[in-house]
């Protein structure tokens, strides 16, 4: 991400460090994750220190300080799938492209989460690929999904 | 458009607005709330658009895409008015059908209705299906038939009167008054009184003031803070006007998760739109009274939830959590009297105002007032969002509106108030709904979720997870969450995996003691609330797991085996084919056996084994049968036993 594109969303909030967490969301939205480059940019343009982004990019959820793959799996481990077995399809999930929740692997191809409901209960355990909600998953179907990804 | 600058132009422009809508015009109105777009309600509207267009009815009938309807199991719900004839669980190939027969022809196409599982009768108006006749729903009726990206929707089922009633007939004072005599509750979790939230900040001197709105709706299993800000969106921006009116607020937050897209969305569109017509912004319907919103969206931590943390994000900073030695009403957000509500909350407050304390009084308990929207889910039937009046016994919500637990599996607990609540067990079933009453059985009412659990559910496993969920989200700053949480995790996983102590119940309540006196605020305090539920009512399968190494549940992984019944074994092959360990040994005509040490325990050979054999068992607290010897295994046919 080049700087000018950086400051165009630093001045979109009116470089006010009161917005450094809208900033850090929206450039993370864009380009996937935060690059110290970056963030040197944002720390200088707010004037917020780096250790201060770097406390809320190591906070929240929404925030990546490293590269991420191509598709982001999502397996909702909220209560409802939990009861229904969510932990059996992050199972499958885990043992298949051989990466734990928050990891990317090293062809850059999956990166997997666990997020805490996606207000789908009724479809549970749901795993979500790319935005693309999958509902009522079972180990064996988990596995065939992702197949289909590349 | 131009600004609405009184109340008489209002009246006419709501009048304007109705004597367009023709009652009698066919309206097919489609739920797209998020778990309806997940069913594919996205690809029905546009096969709908498209055939209409066919048949060249584009004109002559309208498409309505609402918010949610509640019943996200039969999702996608469609509705044809003005007949009000509804359908389930909809598909794209069931669209040319739906226009040249129900919408054309005025025919009813019975496969698509609701049939009751009892009487197995068709029933044709949603109001009548069991799932929505028991409710009540006074905040949550209204997105069944608004388009939320319309505010004329809005405007035309009477949006924003009673914003302009407070402006015009009534003083801040008065409004303040009239929701404190309503007695509304804070519809998020602590359930403090609105009204006298609001008092406080009216009687700070401090002339800057925020009003804010939490749709920081985190607890895993409850989506009715989304499902109303995606749904109707108007109703929470009225009622946040309403507030700041009250206490002499000029500007608002809304503070949203960014998981949460199309509420995003939908709300920034309310706000630009109410600017434009003249409900929010300078002057507003020509009252003097000035009033900005802006959405601030979160980044994806639990504790923002806590109405202290959140503030400290809205700062721009981590939403950690401050001692409340002065209360945010008075000391909040910048250090200004600050008013936080859920979302649920600011969508009653249009309600009081229009129709009066004394109406919303008459639905609820003595303590407890108005109604509840509880996100239903787990092992029941009919999940979704139900909106109840306070009071309702939790067995009518989940047998009567829930339609049960399916499978024929007998219902276990139902764990209230999201991680920080508790399990109800059945003999406390008949207990009606309301904020002290769920207190008093060791649960709490919460943000309204409402996970039913059945036989099939393990109770430690359900405390170790919102242990889990807790440490994970505990935000670190003070030490009896942060370390009491990661040692009660460890000892719960342990008591899952079968490495229990006896001491562990003991070291846990002391850890569960600490937390609850010590913590910093609301989430560390009450952490320990699901293990102590769950011990106070299902301590004998602690025992069970602890002493004798088993799950009574059969769900702990470490504590069970799968096993294949070699009396019961038809060697049909399913499972070995669905296995996706490659565990299971056998073949045509030869009793299948399960590896155990590449088993997985991941459960699918017990899933797919049919019925009506039934040879895959799950084994827990007593040893593996021998297997059987090998020349035993091959089946001949036709050779009877």
């Amino acid at each position: 991400m080049d700087n000018d594109r950086i400051d165009q969303i630093i001045d979109k909030h009116q470089a006010e460090p009161s917005s450094l967490i809208q900033v850090m969301l929206e450039i993370q939205s864009e380009n996937n994750w935060l690059p110290k480059a970056t963030l040197d940019r944002v720390s200088e343009r707010l004037d917020v220190p780096l250790a201060r982004i770097l406390h809320i990019a190591t906070f929240y959820k929404a925030f990546s300080l490293v590269p991420k793959g191509r598709h982001s799996v999502h397996i909702c481990v909220g209560t409802a799938c939990h009861v229904r077995g969510a932990s059996r399809i992050l199972d499958t999930v885990e043992g298949q492209i051989g990466i734990k929740p928050g990891e990317t692997d090293l062809d850059l191809r999956f990166s997997l989460e666990v997020v805490n409901c996606l207000g789908c209960c009724a479809l549970g355990p749901v795993l979500e690929i790319d935005g693309k909600t999958h509902g009522k998953m079972t180990p064996g179907e988990t596995s065939d999904v992702l197949k289909n990804y590349e | 458009m131009s600004r609405i600058n009184s109340p008489a132009e209002l009246e006419a422009f709501r009048k304007g607005i109705l004597s367009k809508r023709d009652p009698n015009k066919p309206c097919i109105t489609l739920c797209s709330g998020s778990a309806c777009h997940a069913t594919g309600s996205g690809e029905v509207a546009l096969s709908l658009e498209a055939e209409l267009e066919k048949q060249g009815l584009s004109e002559q009938v309208e498409i309505r895409k609402t918010g949610c309807h509640g019943y996200c199991e039969r999702g996608p719900i469609t509705i044809i008015r003005p007949e009000d004839i509804s359908y389930f669980q909809v598909q794209p190939e069931d669209v040319p059908e739906i226009i040249s027969e129900t919408v054309k022809g005025k025919k009813v196409i019975d496969r698509l209705l609701y049939t009751d599982p009892e009487t197995k009768e068709n029933i044709v108006q949603e109001s009548e299906i069991p799932f929505y006749k028991h409710q009540e729903r006074l905040v949550f009726g209204s997105n069944g038939s608004i388009d939320p990206k319309s505010i004329d929707d809005y405007l035309a089922i009477g949006g924003y009167s009673a914003l302009q009633k407070a402006l015009y007939d009534m003083t801040p004072e008065g409004v303040v008054a009239e929701v404190k005599k309503s007695n509304l509750r804070g519809r998020g979790g602590g359930g403090f009184p609105t009204g006298r939230k609001w008092e406080g900040s009216r009687n700070d001197p401090d002339p800057i003031k925020y009003v804010i709105v939490n749709a920081d709706e985190g607890d895993p299993g409850a989506y009715m803070d989304r499902s109303l800000l995606e749904g109707n969106p108007h109703s929470v921006l009225e009622g946040l006007t309403l507030g700041a009116y009250a206490i002499g607020s000029h500007e608002g937050y809304i503070y949203v998760r960014q998981e949460y897209p199309l509420a995003v969305e939908n709300v920034l569109l309310a706000i630009k739109t109410a600017e434009e017509y003249g409900f929010l912004g300078k002057n507003i319907l020509g009252s003097g009274f000035d009033f900005k919103v802006i959405v601030h969206q979160g980044a994806g931590a639990f504790v923002c939830g806590e109405s202290t943390a959140l503030m400290t994000a809205l700062e721009g900073r981590v939403g950690e959590p401050r001692p409340k030695y002065i209360r945010s009403n008075i000391k909040g957000l910048w250090e200004k009297p600050s008013v936080l509500n859920n979302v649920e909350t600011w969508a009653n407050v249009p309600l009081i105002i229009n129709k009066g304390a004394d109406w919303f009084t008459q639905y609820g308990t003595e303590g407890s007032k108005g109604t509840k929207i509880f996100s239903l889910v787990g092992k029941i039937v009919n999940t979704g969002l139900v909106e109840v009046p306070m009071g309702m016994p939790l067995r009518d919500i989940i047998f009567k509106i829930g339609g049960g637990i399916p499978g024929g599996k007998a219902f276990k607990a139902v764990q209230t108030g999201g991680p920080s609540g508790g399990c109800i067990p059945e003999e406390l079933l008949d207990l009606q709904v309301g904020f002290d009453e769920l207190a008093q059985a060791g649960s709490m009412m919460g943000s309204g979720g409402m996970i039913v659990m059945d036989e099939d559910t393990c109770m430690v496993d359900v405390a170790r997870y919102f242990i889990a969920f807790l440490t994970d989200e505990s935000c670190g700053k003070c030490a009896p969450c942060r370390e009491g949480l990661r040692q009660m995790l460890k000892i719960l996983t342990r008591i899952t995996e079968g490495k229990g102590k006896e001491e562990d119940i003991t070291t846990l309540k002391d850890l569960a003691e600490t937390a609850k006196e010590a913590a910093l605020c609301a989430l560390g305090k009450t952490a320990p609330n699901p293990f102590l539920s769950t011990l106070r009512f299902f301590e004998d399968e602690y025992e069970a797991h602890i002493k004798d190494k088993r799950c009574p549940a059969l769900s702990c992984k470490a504590l069970i085996a799968y096993h294949i019944d070699p009396a019961k074994c038809k060697a049909c092959m399913i499972c070995a084919r669905k296995c996706p360990a490659d565990a299971i040994d056998g073949g045509k005509n030869k009793i299948h056996m399960i590896d155990q040490d590449k088993c997985t325990k991941c459960g699918t050979c017990y899933e797919v084994c049919p019925p009506r054999f039934g040879a895959v068992q799950k084994i827990s607290g007593e040893p593996l049968p021998d297997p059987i010897p090998e020349e035993e295994r091959i089946i001949r046919k036709k050779k009877k036993k």
